[in-house]
């Protein structure tokens, strides 16, 4: 629809709208969080819920205490190679649409662990991210960020055409590979077609 | 058409109403599944189990039948004080036949104790 139109009938108090934004606004203010929790970031999650930060101003206050009925991973704390495959397959069984908040320094690249045998270098390594939050830990201010940033991401998901979101898309994997305990890494270390290291700047 | 079968009609509309709006929205939800959002099962999202882990074993764990026996003796100590209670706090004031009448029922209840120690019962193996 024409924006010009659209402004113009809105002056006259006729709102318009379409079936893709009603359907994306809907559910980007009804965003149900796994409740789960990883390690200390999962406290500055737990702050947020409270009254002070208060996340359901945002409607997302519902923590599930399963996957099937969460639309939202926030990935809060250090993810140990143990760990990795419980969090792939948690994510596996939550029904689409579904999102993933990597919450702080160790979730999103290993953190002050990096160097640890044990710690994985970023879940982004096996899921889908869609918001990044630096931090050691962040505050609960920043999780609420996240959380609008997503909302704003979920609003503009197109349902059809060329490059749907992530849901829509028949071709997108409705699961992706769980990884398995190997003798010194977990196998595959990564998901290729999701994560792929940065090249190396060689001889410059 | 009379009075009283009009009277009924609303009954009617009201159950045609309450059958068409529960499938019009089964079937609007149904619709907007297949054009919008593809099913994509797996065998993880098709576990029952949703904790992370794998399920491993049988559900059909079973107890020892020990267990149960210990509970039943455990009831006579808890049936024992429920009585007792009330009895302590109403002693002075009782009379001679409630006070008989609560040593029989004590005495019931350890004579259970008794039967069931020299029975074993208490001994675990």
């Amino acid at each position: 629809m024409d924006e010009g139109l659209r402004s113009e009938l809105s002056k006259q108090g006729v709102f318009t709208t379409t079936l893709q934004e009603l359907y994306n606004w809907g559910r980007s203010n009804s965003v149900w969080p796994l409740n789960f929790g990883l390690a200390c970031c999962a406290i500055e999650m737990i702050a947020a819920s409270m009254a002070r930060f208060d996340i359901s101003r945002f409607g997302s206050e519902v923590f599930r205490p399963s996957p099937r009925q969460a639309d939202l991973m926030i990935v809060a704390g250090t993810v140990t190679k143990k760990m990795a495959p419980l969090v792939v397959r948690l994510y596996n069984q939550m029904p689409a649409p579904k999102y993933v908040i990597a919450m702080g320094a160790c979730a999103i690249s290993g953190g002050p662990f990096k160097q640890g045998y044990n710690v994985l270098k970023g879940i982004d390594r096996y899921l889908p991210v869609d918001v990044h939050i630096p931090g050691c830990p962040p505050r609960p201010e920043a999780l609420l960020h996240a959380l609008i940033t997503l909302q704003e991401k979920m609003r503009g998901e197109p349902l059809a055409g060329p490059a749907p979101a992530r849901h829509a898309d028949p071709a997108a994997p409705g699961e992706y590979p769980v990884p398995a305990y190997g003798p010194y890494d977990l196998t595959p270390a990564k998901n290729e077609e999701l994560w792929r290291p940065a090249p190396l700047p060689r001889g410059e | 058409m009379t009075e009283q079968t009009q009277s009924y009609l609303f009954l009617a509309v009201l159950l045609g109403v309450a059958v068409a709006f529960p499938l019009v929205m089964l079937g609007l939800a149904r619709l907007w599944a297949t054009v919008y959002s593809p099913a994509k099962p797996g065998p993880a999202k098709a576990a029952p189990y949703e904790c992370g882990l794998e399920s491993t074993g049988d559900a059909w764990v079973q107890l020892r039948s020990g267990y149960y026996l210990y509970a039943i003796v455990f009831l006579i100590f808890d049936v024992e004080a429920l009585f007792l209670l009330p009895f302590a706090v109403a002693f002075t004031s009782l009379p001679v036949g409630a006070f008989v009448a609560i040593l029989v029922f004590l005495l019931l209840l350890v004579e259970g104790l008794v039967w069931a120690w020299q029975k074993g019962v208490l001994e675990w193996n």
